[in-house]
C-alpha cells in the first residue's frame, strides 16, 4: 500500500484513504464542438502510460476529498511529488531530492 | 523434430532420456526478416507459428525482451471462455475455443486443454438479468451458455456457498460446459517449438528499444540491444509494455498498464472441479491440475510496471473466496505474484493494423488475453501476412475509438440501478 | 515411551506430558514440543509421503522450510481440520489429532509408491509429451486421474468455526527474525526512544541460539544469556515482541504483513479467541534478520526418513531434547555439520563416520572428531543411502578429480546428517524487488541495490558465525536509529566458543550422477531430483524460470527454500554458465504458506461488505418483507401476504397503487445539494437538460452522460433556490456521479463557485403514488397548498409534514398522482408509520422494488443500468428531448456527433407487445428478424425489462433493437429454447399515453 503525502492536507497517508484518478494534465478542449474526431479522441482516451516518471491524478477523498496532481515512478512505484491542481507540472530534477525528503517526514 | 509420443516417451524412459534434443534452439539474431514480433508470449509466438504454417512466411523473428512465455502468459489464471455478451467477441473468443480444442495434437504438445467449466455467479437481480442476456446472446452464436440454479451449481462445485442468508447470495449461475483452463507454460513452449521447427528464430533475453520507420513512414526495422535488424514488417504483442515500444513509432495509445494480482493456494485433492468466477464479489477461482487452487485478484488502482501489487487487494480477494467457498478459509496461500494487463477504455482488445505501414499491433487484452491466444494469434497472423484484417478482427480497429463504435462488455454488466 | 529422548538436553517441559494422536495411533510427548519432535522421540521418522513417486519421508529439517512432515492437522469437533501443516512447526497440545496424507490405503503401506518403480516414464515435463491420444481421452480418463493423484491433503470440507483478526501497527523500527542479529538489534534499539516491534516466527525468542547453544555469551551460558535478554526486551516499554509471528510479505513503503498465530498450540482456546492476526505493520525502518537456511546436499537416496539437515538434528537435540537416531553418519561439504555431529556424540549418539567433500578441514575439527572417537573421511563422498522407510546405511568412495572411484565402501547407520552449506534467507528484501548479487567467492545470493528503507543484519549478509551476527545486528541497529535521528548506546555480546565455519557450495556430489544410480533428490516434496534439471536443460530450458516450472523444482510448499540453489547450480553446471546468468527465481510472498481466513481477517458474512439499510428498513423487515440486494443497499422487492408468492404479491401492489395510493421507501435514491451562484451553469455543464431558466420550486428529469456521450445517470433535480438544487441519482450510481461532479468542478472548472455536499444519508425519502396519494398526505400539511393549481406536477415545496422539516417533490415514477416526501433521515420511520395508518382509510398499499418496477415500464420510464448498459446515447434511449438544444457544451456533447453515434443501425429502445399477450419474456431474451432462424443469428437487439402488466392485463416489454425507432408497426422474433416469440414493435409507453393521471 503506498503512503502518498496530501498537499492541501500535509500529511503523508496511506493510500486507501485516496482514489486514483487517471493520468494529469490532459485539459478538456475550451470549446469540445470545434474539435474534429482525431483530437477529440486525444483527449478521451489517449494515455501516455510512462515507463517512469508519471504525471497523474489523485483525489484525497477519505481526507479533505480534493483532487491533486502527482508525478509518480511507474516502475517503482514511489511517489517523487505531489502538487496542487492547477499548478504546472514541476521539473523534477530540481524538486524531486526536495520532496522526496518531506515524504520521509 | 522429432515427435512426442507415448513411444517417444518409454524409448526416452528405456534409454535414459539420452536422444532429447532441445525443444527450440537458442537463436542468434539475424541483420534481416521478413516479419518481426516484438513479444514472445503465447500470442506472439502463435502469430509467427501460424505465419509460418498458414502463410508460408518462416523469416520471422520472434523477439522478446526476457524470456519466452514469462510475461502475461505465465502469470495469468488460465482461464478460458467465450461466453461473451456481443457477436464481435463472441466469435473472437470462440474462435479461440475452437482451436484451443484440438491445440495439443496440433502442435504435439500437451496444454492440457481441459473443459471443465466455467460457471459465472449471479448474486442480484441486476446480474440474473445481465447473464440471462449473455446467454440468449450466446445460444443465438452458437456459444453454449446455460442457466444454473442454485442447487445445480452447487451440486457443479459442492464447496460453493448457496445460502440464502449470504451476504451475496447465489440466485444462479451461467455455466460454459466448453469453457476451462490450459496449462500456461505449455501453450508458449508448445508454440514455440512448433514455430521454431517450421523455421521461426525465437530470440530471447533481447530488449527491442526503437521500432524503426523509413522515408515513406512505413517500418523498416526494430534497433535491439543486440543491434538494429531490417524487417518487412513488425508486429507488436508486447501486453504490459505495448505504449512504450509504439511511442517510438510514433503511434500513441489508448492504453493504460495496471498491476494485476493472482495467487495460489497450498496443493490439495481435489474439491473444485471447474471454474467459478463471481464478478460481484470479484471471486475468481478454479484449482490446477497440480491441485493448487488458482485464485484471480483485481488490478490495483494506479497504472504501474512494478509488477508488485498491494496487500489490501489480496485482503479482499481471498475475503471474497471465503464468502462463496466458507471452507477454504483454512487453506493457504502458498504464492502471490503481479503481471502488468495493457487495458483499453472499452475492456476489448486492439489487434489490425495502425496507421503505420507494416506495423502490426496486438494488445489490450487486459486481463483476458489468454483465453484468446490461439485465436488472437490465428487472426493476427491472418492480419500480418494479407496486410488486411481477418473478418474475426475487423471490428477490433484502433479507430474505433474516433469513430465510438466501441465494444465495450464492461459496461454491459458493470453499472447498477 | 520417548525412547529417544535425552535426559538434560532441550528446551520443553518435561514436567508436562501432551497426548496426541498420529493416524489413529496414540503418542505422547511434553509441552514445547511440535509434532515432529515428539513423533521423533517415540522413534517415529516416517511422516508423510511425497507428492509424485510417494516416496516415503520423514522429517529434514526442525523448522517452517520443511518440505516432507506434511500432516494433516485437526481438533476434535467440526470443521477445524487444515492439510499441509508442517510437523515440524505445529506444535502439540493435549487432544490434537494428526493425519498422513497423500497415501493410500495406508501410510506404511501406499499403493501410489508404484509410480516410484516406474519414475523413469515420468521425468520431468513428460505430462507435456503425451497424454494426447485418443484426444477424447484427455478429459474423460488422463485428466481426471492425474487430478485425483496429484495434490497432497484433503481440502477441508466444513465451513471454518475459528474467527480471524487482523491490526494496523505503526511503528519506528521493525525488526524481524529474533536469533543473534535481531536480538542484538532489539537490544540496541531497546536503548533509544524507538518504538520497536520483534517479530519472529518461532514460539520463542532466540533463533539459532535455541540449537548453535554451546557458545558462552558475556561469560553465561549462551540459555542463561538468551533468557535474560528475552526478559530484558519484554520488560522494555519501548518494545513489542511479537512470537509465533511470520513476516510473510514486505509491501510499498516499509508496509510489512505479519501473520500471528493464536491458537493452535493451545488445548482449551478461551471463548471468542481469534485463530490468527494479521499485523499490517507500518514502520520507519525495518532490520531483516532473518538468518540463513542450511542446504541439503544432492546424493542418492537423499530423501530417505532419516537423512536430515545436520542443523535439524541440533536443533531435535538441543531444543527438544531428542536423538533423531541411535547412529547417525555425517556428509558435509560445511564445518556446521562437523559441530552438530560432536553435539550428538556428546548427547550419546554414535557418529561411524564424518564424510567431507572436502580434500581438508582444520585441525580443530579433526582433533574434536578424534577426541570422540568419529573417524573422518576425507575428500570422500556418498553415494547412496540403503533402506527404504528409514535410512539403514550408506555407500562412500573417495571423491577422485570429482569422479567415482571404485572403492565403495558401506557404513552402517539408522540416520545421515548432511549440510551443504547455508543460503542466506533473503525472502523479504526480495519481495521489494531490492537487487540481489551473486558473490563469487562464498557462491551465494547477497543483498544489493534497496528500494525500501530496510537494513539487513548476520547471516542474510553472509556474516556467519555468532559474534558477527550479534555484531551485525548491533551495527544494522545503530544504522537505523541514526536515519531516525535517534541514537543508543550499545552493549557489546562477546562471544566465547564461537562455531563459525566455511566450506565449499557443491551441485550434485559426485558419485551420485550415473543413469543407473538412485535418484538425487533437488526438491523433495515434488520430486524433482538433479537428473531432471539436467533433462530440462537439454530440452532447451536456459532460463530458471524455465527449468522452474519445467520440472517444478521450487514451486512445493516450501517455495525451493531447500531447493533453489541447489536448483540453480546444477542447472548452471550443465549448461556451462555462470549463476548469475541463469538467474534467480523470484521470491514471492508470502514466506510460508498463510491461511486465506487471516488473510479474510474481519470481512466475513455480515462483516465482509456493509449491508446499508434506510431508516424505514426495519418496519419493512417487521412487515415480512423479500429484499433484494442493489449496489450496496438492500431494497424491499416486495411484501408478500400470507399465500402469496412474488408475482401475485406484486400484482396486488400494482392494482391497489393505481386503484388509490401505494407508498414506497425511496431512500436510497442518492441525493447531491449543488449549491453556490455558479450552480445552475455547473448543473447546465453536467447533465444534458437546460438549467438556467428552471424556476426555484420547479422539477426536471435531468439526464447525465459520460464525457463518450453514453448514459450514465439519471434522476429529478429539483431547483430550491436560485443559487440550490437538490439533485437525485439511481441507487448504485450515487458516489460514482458526485465524483465525476466534483472532478469536473475541482479539476476543470475551478472558477465556478459551487458546493457539492452528498446528502443521501440526510433524508428520508417516502413515495406516495395513486389516485388517493393527496388524500392521504394533506392532513400532515398545514402550512402548503397541496392541490393541483398550487402544486402542479413537477413542483417542489419546503414545508412541515407531520410537523418533519420536509421537502415535497410532486413527481412521479408510476405514472400516478405522486409525492416524494423527503424529511430528515431520522423521521423517516416515524411518518412512514404516520402515512401508513392514515393511509388505510384509503386502501393503501406498501410496494417494493418490483412493482415500482412494472408500473415504471407500464409508462415507459427507463432505468438507468436496466435499459442502458454504458452504450446507450440519449437519442437511442428516446431521450433526445431532455437535451438542452441551445447549450454550446456539456459532458458527452461532443461525443454525440462522432460518426458511430449517428449511425441508423444504433439499437434504440422500442415497446414490445407479444402476439400471445400471456407470453412474459424473460428479460435479456434476444430479438432477431420475423423469421430469422440462423445459428449465429443475425441478432437486432435484446428485451430489457418485461413483466406482466395488471393495468393492461398483459404483458409488456421494452427493448434495445437495432433501427427500433424505424420498426413502430413491425413485428420482431424472439427465439427461445423450443419456442419463438413473436412481438409487436411499439412505443415505449403503455399506459396513459397522455400522462393525464400525472396531473389529478
Amino acid at each position: 500500500m503506498l503512503l502518498i503525502r496530501c498537499p492541501y492536507c500535509a500529511e503523508t497517508l496511506p493510500e486507501l484513504e485516496f482514489e486514483y484518478s487517471g493520468e494529469a494534465h490532459i485539459a478538456r478542449p475550451q470549446n469540445p464542438s470545434d474539435e474534429p474526431d482525431d483530437q477529440w479522441k486525444d483527449y478521451l482516451f489517449i494515455r501516455s502510460n510512462v515507463r517512469g516518471e508519471h504525471a497523474e491524478q489523485w483525489r484525497h477523498t477519505h481526507g479533505c476529498g480534493r483532487y491533486f496532481n502527482a508525478l509518480r515512478n511507474t516502475v517503482s512505484d514511489k511517489f517523487i511529488t505531489t502538487y496542487p491542481m492547477g499548478e504546472t507540472r514541476p521539473d523534477i530534477n530540481c524538486a524531486g531530492e526536495e520532496k522526496n525528503e518531506q515524504l520521509a517526514r | 523434430m522429432s515427435r512426442f509420443s507415448a513411444l517417444s516417451l518409454l524409448r526416452g524412459a528405456i534409454s535414459g532420456h539420452k536422444n532429447v534434443e532441445p525443444q527450440w534452439p537458442n537463436s542468434e539474431l539475424k541483420s534481416e526478416y521478413d516479419v518481426v514480433i516484438i513479444g514472445a508470449g503465447g500470442h506472439g509466438l502463435g502469430a509467427a507459428y501460424y505465419l509460418a504454417k498458414e502463410h508460408g512466411v518462416t523469416n520471422t523473428a520472434v523477439i522478446d525482451k526476457g524470456w519466452l512465455g514469462g510475461g502475461n502468459t505465465g502469470r495469468n489464471t488460465t482461464i478460458i471462455r467465450s461466453n461473451y455478451l456481443y457477436d464481435e467477441s463472441a466469435r473472437l473468443y470462440d474462435h479461440a475455443v475452437d482451436l484451443w480444442d484440438g491445440l495439443s495434437q496440433e502442435l504435439n504438445y500437451n496444454v492440457m486443454f481441459s473443459q471443465r467449466g466455467v460457471m459465472m455467479l449471479a448474486h442480484n437481480v441486476h446480474d440474473v438479468q445481465s447473464f440471462k442476456r449473455h446467454i440468449h446472446s450466446n445460444r443465438l452464436n452458437g456459444v453454449d451458455n446455460v442457466w444454473l440454479s442454485p442447487e445445480q451449481a452447487k451440486a457443479k462445485c459442492p464447496p460453493l456457498n448457496i445460502s440464502s442468508t449470504a451476504r451475496y447470495p447465489v440466485m444462479g449461475a451461467a455455466f460454459q460446459q466448453r469453457a476451462g483452463t490450459a496449462r500456461h507454460d505449455a501453450v508458449a513452449w508448445g508454440y514455440a517449438r512448433a514455430a521454431a521447427a517450421r523455421g521461426v528464430d525465437i530470440v530471447q533475453n533481447c530488449p527491442v528499444v526503437r521500432i524503426s520507420r523509413g522515408a515513406d513512414g512505413a517500418v523498416n526495422g526494430v534497433e535491439t540491444a543486440r543491434g538494429f535488424v531490417k524487417a518487412k514488417k513488425v508486429a507488436v504483442s508486447a501486453a504490459g509494455g505495448t505504449s512504450v515500444i509504439m511511442d517510438t513509432a510514433g503511434v500513441r495509445l489508448p492504453l493504460e498498464s495496471y498491476p494485476l494480482q493472482a495467487l495460489v493456494s497450498e496443493p490439495v485433492k481435489p474439491v473444485c472441479p471447474g471454474v467459478v468466477m463471481s464478478n460481484t464479489v470479484h471471486a475468481y477461482i478454479s484449482q490446477s491440475d497440480k491441485g493448487e487452487l488458482v485464485i484471480g485478484s483485481g488490478t490495483d488502482q494506479y497504472v504501474s510496471y512494478s509488477q508488485r501489487g498491494g496487500l489490501p487487494l489480496i485482503e479482499h480477494t481471498l475475503a471474497a473466496i471465503c464468502e462463496v467457498f466458507p471452507s477454504f478459509r483454512r487453506m493457504r496461500m502458498l504464492r502471490k505474484w503481479g503481471g502488468v494487463v495493457d487495458v483499453t477504455p472499452d475492456r476489448s482488445p486492439i489487434l489490425g493494423k495502425t496507421p503505420v505501414g507494416g506495423l502490426y499491433l496486438n494488445c489490450g487484452w487486459g486481463t483476458g488475453g489468454f483465453k484468446a491466444t490461439p485465436g488472437s494469434a490465428h487472426v493476427f497472423a491472418h492480419t500480418i501476412a494479407k496486410d488486411e484484417p481477418h473478418p474475426i478482427n475487423a471490428p477490433f480497429t484502433l479507430s474505433r475509438f474516433e469513430t465510438g463504435r466501441l465494444i465495450d462488455e464492461a459496461a454491459a454488466a458493470a453499472v447498477a440501478h | 515411551m520417548n525412547n529417544w529422548r535425552v535426559k538434560g538436553k532441550g528446551r520443553i517441559n518435561t514436567n508436562k506430558t501432551v497426548s496426541f494422536t498420529f493416524d489413529g495411533t496414540a503418542y505422547k510427548g511434553y509441552e514445547g514440543d511440535t509434532v515432529a519432535s515428539a513423533l521423533l522421540a517415540n522413534g517415529v521418522h516416517l511422516m508423510g509421503r511425497s507428492f509424485k513417486y510417494h516416496r516415503p519421508r520423514g522429517p529434514v529439517t526442525a523448522g517452517s522450510e520443511e518440505p516432507n512432515a506434511l500432516i494433516g492437522t485437526s481438533r476434535a469437533g467440526q470443521g477445524q481440520f487444515e492439510p499441509n501443516t508442517k510437523a515440524t512447526t505445529q506444535e502439540i497440545y493435549q487432544g490434537l489429532i494428526t493425519t498422513s496424507q497423500n497415501k493410500w490405503p495406508s501410510l506404511n503401506f501406499d499403493i501410489g509408491e508404484i509410480n516410484d518403480r516406474l519414475y523413469r516414464l515420468f521425468a520431468a515435463g513428460f505430462y507435456y509429451k503425451t497424454f494426447m491420444w485418443p484426444k477424447s481421452f484427455w478429459d474423460k480418463l488422463y485428466e481426471p486421474v492425474i487430478r485425483a493423484t496429484a495434490g497432497l491433503g484433503k481440502a477441508p470440507s466444513h465451513d471454518d468455526p475459528d474467527t480471524y483478526a487482523s491490526r494496523y501497527l505503526h511503528t519506528d523500527l521493525l525488526i524481524v527474525g529474533a536469533g543473534p542479529a535481531g536480538l542484538a538489534a532489539a537490544l540496541t534499539a531497546m536503548k533509544s526512544g524507538a518504538d520497536v516491534v520483534l517479530v519472529d516466527e518461532n514460539p520463542e525468542l532466540g533463533g539459532s541460539l535455541l540449537f548453535e547453544n554451546a557458545t558462552t555469551l558475556n561469560d553465561q551460558a549462551c540459555d542463561e544469556w538468551l533468557a535474560k535478554a528475552v526478559a530484558e526486551l519484554a520488560a522494555a516499554p519501548n518494545v513489542r515482541v511479537l512470537t509465533r509471528a511470520t513476516a510473510i510479505g514486505y509491501y510499498h513503503e516499509n508496509m510489512v504483513g505479519v501473520a500471528e498465530k493464536l491458537t493452535d498450540h493451545l488445548t482449551r482456546v478461551p471463548d471468542g479467541a481469534p485463530r490468527e492476526r494479521m499485523w499490517r505493520i507500518r514502520a520507519k525502518e525495518v532490520i531483516l534478520a532473518q538468518g540463513a537456511i542450511e542446504r541439503p546436499l544432492v546424493f542418492g537416496n537423499n530423501d530417505r526418513p532419516g537423512v536430515l539437515m545436520a542443523s535439524a538434528a541440533q536443533t531435535y537435540l538441543n531444543r527438544f531434547g531428542v536423538k533423531v537416531g541411535d547412529c547417525a553418519a555425517v556428509v558435509t561439504t560445511h564445518d556446521s555439520a562437523w559441530f552438530a555431529a560432536f553435539d550428538l556424540a556428546d548427547a550419546g549418539v554414535k557418529i561411524p563416520v564424518i564424510v567431507d567433500l572436502r580434500q581438508d578441514a582444520s585441525q580443530d575439527l579433526q582433533r574434536g572428531a578424534a577426541e570422540r572417537g568419529i573417524a573422518v573421511r576425507l575428500g570422500h563422498t556418498v553415494a547412496t543411502v540403503k533402506g527404504r522407510k528409514r535410512a539403514s546405511g550408506i555407500t562412500i568412495c573417495e571423491v577422485n578429480a570429482g569422479s567415482q572411484s571404485d572403492a565403495v565402501s558401506s557404513i552402517a547407520c539408522d540416520t545421515v546428517l548432511m549440510s551443504g552449506g547455508w543460503t542466506p534467507s533473503l525472502h523479504l528484501f526480495s519481495h521489494t524487488k531490492g537487487s540481489l548479487i551473486w558473490d563469487e567467492e562464498n557462491e551465494v545470493f547477497l543483498p544489493g541495490e534497496k528500494t525500501e528503507r530496510c537494513h539487513i543484519a548476520g547471516a542474510g549478509r553472509g556474516l556467519w558465525g555468532q559474534q558477527q551476527a550479534f555484531d551485525d545486528g548491533k551495527h544494522a541497529a545503530l544504522e537505523a536509529l541514526s536515519a531516525l535521528g535517534q541514537s543508543a548506546t550499545p552493549n557489546a555480546v562477546n562471544v566465547r566458543g564461537d562455531r563459525t565455519g566455511t566450506g565449499v557450495v557443491m551441485e550434485e556430489l559426485p558419485g551420485a550422477g550415473g543413469g543407473s544410480a538412485p535418484r538425487a533428490f533437488v526438491d523433495f516434496q515434488n520430486d524433482v531430483c538433479a537428473k531432471d534439471i539436467r533433462l530440462a536443460v537439454r530440452e532447451g530450458m536456459r532460463s530458471i524460470e524455465h527449468v522452474k516450472r519445467f520440472t517444478t523444482t521450487g514451486m512445493a510448499t516450501d517455495q525451493g527454500k531447500l531447493s533453489n540453489m541447489n536448483g540453480l547450480k546444477i542447472a548452471a553446471k550443465q549448461l556451462e554458465c555462470p549463476v548469475p546468468a541463469v538467474g534467480l527465481t523470484t521470491f514471492r510472498p508470502p514466506y510460508t504458506p498463510t491461511t486465506f481466513g487471516s488473510f479474510a481477517g474481519y470481512h466475513k458474512g455480515e462483516l465482509f461488505e456493509v449491508t446499508r439499510k434506510t431508516n424505514i428498513d426495519s418496519w419493512a423487515e417487521e412487515n415480512a418483507a423479500v429484499f433484494e440486494s442493489v449496489s450496496l443497499w438492500r431494497r424491499a422487492r416486495y411484501f408478500p401476504k400470507v399465500g402469496e408468492d412474488m408475482d401475485a404479491a406484486v400484482l396486488r401492489e400494482c392494482r391497489q397503487t393505481r386503484a388509490s395510493v401505494g407508498m414506497f421507501d425511496a431512500s436510497t435514491l442518492g441525493k447531491i445539494e449543488v449549491v453556490g451562484p455558479d450552480a445552475a451553469e455547473f448543473m447546465n455543464r453536467i447533465y444534458t437538460n437546460p438549467w438556467s431558466k428552471l424556476a426555484p420550486g420547479r422539477c426536471r428529469y435531468g439526464l447525465m452522460l459520460g464525457e463518450d456521450g453514453f448514459i450514465r445517470d439519471d434522476g429529478v433535480i429539483g431547483r430550491i433556490s436560485q443559487d440550490r438544487f437538490h439533485v437525485t441519482t439511481t441507487t448504485g450510481g450515487a458516489a460514482r456521479v458526485l465524483t465525476m461532479m466534483e472532478h469536473f468542478l475541482q479539476t476543470e472548472w475551478p472558477e465556478l463557485d459551487v458546493w457539492l455536499t452528498s446528502t443521501t444519508e440526510q433524508w428520508s425519502t417516502i413515495a406516495l403514488n395513486g389516485p388517493n396519494a393527496r388524500k392521504v398526505l394533506e392532513p400532515f400539511v398545514t402550512d402548503a397548498d397541496l392541490s393541483a393549481e398550487a402544486f402542479p406536477h413537477m413542483a417542489l415545496k419546503e414545508c412541515l409534514v407531520a410537523g418533519f422539516e420536509a421537502r415535497v417533490f410532486r413527481v412521479s415514477f408510476t405514472g400516478e398522482l405522486g409525492f416524494e416526501v423527503n424529511v430528515p433521515a431520522e423521521h423517516g420511520r416515524a411518518l412512514w408509520e404516520l402515512l401508513h395508518e392514515e393511509g388505510q382509510k384509503h386502501g393503501l398499499c406498501v410496494y417494493g422494488t418490483e412493482a415500482m418496477h412494472v408500473m415504471r415500464a407500464e409508462k415507459g420510464y427507463i432505468i438507468v443500468g436496466q435499459e442502458t448498459d454504458g452504450t446507450v446515447t440519449p437519442a437511442d434511449a428516446g431521450l433526445t428531448w431532455a437535451i438542452g438544444k441551445k447549450k454550446p457544451d456539456f459532458v458527452g456533447k461532443r461525443s454525440l456527433s462522432r460518426p458511430d453515434m449517428l449511425q441508423a443501425d444504433r439499437k434504440q429502445l422500442i415497446g414490445l407487445l407479444t402476439e400471445d399477450p400471456n407470453t412474459v419474456l424473460e428479460e435479456g431474451a434476444q430479438i432477431v428478424e420475423v423469421g430469422d432462424t440462423a445459428i449465429p443469428a443475425k441478432m437486432l437487439g435484446h428485451v430489457t425489462s418485461s413483466y406482466w402488466s395488471s393495468a393492461l392485463n398483459r404483458s409488456i416489454a421494452l427493448a434495445l433493437v437495432e433501427g427500433g425507432h424505424h420498426r413502430d408497426g413491425g413485428a420482431v422474433d424472439i427465439p427461445m429454447p423450443g419456442k419463438t416469440h413473436r412481438a409487436n414493435v411499439t412505443g415505449t409507453v403503455f399506459y396513459d399515453p397522455e400522462g393525464e393521471r400525472l396531473n389529478m
